[in-house]
């Protein structure tokens, strides 16, 4: 399948949104050019504010701009999205419902070199805990498109989770709908739940775990708030235990978040293919998808033991 | 748009007695929730009263007419002050001052968009002023000449996100906004040259590219001619450093850093009133 960039796909249908609504603004605190909002600015000069390093400001004032009726998108890197102006975003931004879409690129181990300070782990949660604030994390650049057209549609604050590196697509047969999770699989034996780049690994693994003659189930939940229960408790029900993938702390994202809905209603064994509580560190972005056993061969080992068990 | 506001002696008197009857209110108010924010809220009255009932486009009948001039408090705590002036603007009754602060009102501790009258709500210090270039922007953007008020607290500036608005404000241009700081000199632990020294304030504002105006907070006719000059001011926005006594007109409060966040108490009300000249 193609890979791209999610953050192109974004630039991409920021300029085909503009061109249709008058109401979108859009602000960057100096990474217009890796989150491409370089190219809303370049087409809408006058709807396009840069803020400089300061993302406290750009939030707060995304609030005040979505106070006087504008669609407000707003993008940094996810580390400083959801945690240099966390303030700013509950109680400017969520506290007050506004329109104001919070596309963050660069999250998670993929961010490479960069290393821990730049590789957000933590941001679904900071984001996903806050009320009526909505999570979507496309799973590739075809999606990512689908995220922002929803965001933009539907009423509200959201948070839009992009990486910085290359994605392959995804065979994705249904169409995208919010809050809908999608079963790219279909499966009897064990349920992989995944987001982000990890659909693909989980694609991969249950490709590999067929051939061992296990036949697991993926499902992409692309939005972690408002979560497809539903999904879930029929993953619950239907197969023999859950395997959650996500590139996030095991605190907060998805696995906590597929565990709330098995708990309250359809008691199961759940695992996770997470990040251990613990900060990333430089490296290439597979090496490190590897060596934090983010990988599909982590998928397929952690299967087979949960069903041996 | 306006350009310039007319007033006469008779406006100005008028103006104080009005805030002085907001005074009793926040009195009252905060006396029945049994907590809030006396201090800031009367060390503000004049500023805003001046503002609402002779400065600012308004219409309380319509509190989402898109070309109304903007208000945004910064300095969150301060609510009972602009509840007053709302209810008494007509945005909502005077009766539903009593409701300050308790269980299921519209009037919430900190101002929150179910009263009627708030755009934005507030409560966490040194966001407003990013809210107000937010609002700033928008009207550039419509073409529309509304203009944009924030008051802010002395020891709200000491949060960074308000130096980052400061920036940007000039930057943008941002000559429709007239921020305004009530220096009463007290924050909760103290006086502000004590816990965290603000001085030179005017310079840090002018170094950043601002129009400052440094007036008395409470005399009237500095605060119609600060508004006037604010009014004349383009091509960069404008702060008016009102320097005012915390607890204003009320004998047991005034400079007293206990009633920056404390209610009342019964006797303590009627010594208030008594000195505000309600009987």
């Amino acid at each position: 399948m193609e890979k791209m960039y999610q953050r192109d796909v974004y630039g991409k249908t920021l300029v085909e949104l503009g061109k249709k609504y008058k109401d979108i603004v859009v602000l960057d605190a100096d990474l217009s050019g890796s989150t491409r909002t370089s190219l809303f600015a370049k087409e809408f000069k006058d709807r396009f504010f840069n803020f400089g390093v300061a993302e406290q400001n750009m939030m707060a004032t995304a609030a005040g701009l979505a106070s006087c009726g504008k669609k407000v998108f707003v993008s940094t890197f996810a580390m400083f999205a959801s945690g240099r102006a966390w303030d700013q975003v509950r109680n400017s931004i969520c506290y007050n419902r506004f329109n104001v879409k919070i596309v963050a690129t660069h999250a998670g181990l993929t961010v490479g070199p960069d290393g821990a300070s730049h590789q957000a782990l933590e941001d679904l949660a900071l984001m996903s805990v806050i009320p009526g604030m909505r999570v979507i994390i496309p799973c590739d650049g075809p999606q990512t498109k689908d995220a922002i057209v929803a965001a933009y549609e539907n009423e509200g604050p959201f948070y839009v989770r992009l990486s910085r590196s290359k994605f392959p697509s995804v065979e994705n047969l249904t169409g995208f709908e919010l809050g809908k999770a999608q079963r790219l699989k279909e499966g009897k034996d064990i349920t992989i739940c995944a987001c982000g780049i990890m659909v693909d690994a989980a694609l991969k693994a249950a490709d590999i775990l067929k051939a061992s003659g296990i036949d697991a189930r993926v499902v992409n939940i692309h939005t972690l708030k408002p979560i497809d229960e539903q999904e879930i408790i029929d993953a619950a029900s239907q197969t023999k235990a859950i395997l959650v993938c996500e590139e996030h702390n095991i605190i907060g994202g998805l696995f906590s978040a597929v565990s709330q809905v098995v708990c309250e209603n359809q008691p199961t064994k759940v695992c996770s293919i997470s990040v251990r509580n613990r900060f990333g560190q430089s490296g290439e972005p597979d090496e490190l998808l590897k060596k934090y056993h983010l990988d599909s061969k982590d998928i397929v080992e952690s299967a087979e033991k949960i069903l041996k068990a | 748009m306006k350009t310039k506001i007319n007033y006469s002696q008779q406006d100005l008197d008028q103006l104080s007695c009005l805030a002085n009857k907001i005074r009793c209110h926040i009195v009252k108010m905060i006396s029945i929730a049994k907590s809030g924010h006396p201090g800031g809220s009367l060390s503000s009255a004049e500023l805003l009263t001046a503002l609402y009932f002779k400065v600012m486009k308004h219409d309380p009948k319509r509190p989402d007419w898109p070309d109304r001039d903007r208000f945004h408090l910064s300095k969150g705590h301060c609510c009972p002050l602009w509840y007053a002036v709302l209810a008494e603007s007509g945005y909502f009754s005077v009766e539903e001052l009593n409701t300050l602060r308790k269980l299921g009102t519209t009037l919430q501790g900190h101002p929150d968009r179910r009263a009627k009258g708030v755009d934005v709500a507030s409560g966490s210090l040194g966001q407003g002023l990013s809210v107000a270039l937010g609002m700033s922007l928008a009207a550039k953007m419509d073409k529309l000449d509304y203009r944009v008020y924030c008051l802010m607290g002395d020891g709200e500036i000491q949060e960074g996100n308000i130096w980052e608005a400061a920036m940007a404000c000039v930057h943008y241009k941002c000559d429709n906004i007239c921020a305004l700081l009530d220096y009463n000199g007290f924050q909760i632990d103290g006086k502000t040259e004590e816990v965290m020294n603000l001085e030179p304030l005017s310079d840090k504002w002018r170094s950043f590219g601002w129009h400052t105006v440094t007036i008395d907070g409470h005399d009237m006719k500095q605060i119609l001619d600060a508004y006037n000059e604010a009014l004349s001011i383009k091509t960069k926005p404008t702060i008016i450093i009102a320097r005012t006594t915390k607890g204003k007109g009320v004998s047991c409060m005034e400079n007293i850093c206990d009633f920056h966040g404390r209610a009342p108490n019964e006797e303590e009300t009627k010594q208030a009133l008594k000195d505000l000249g309600e009987n």
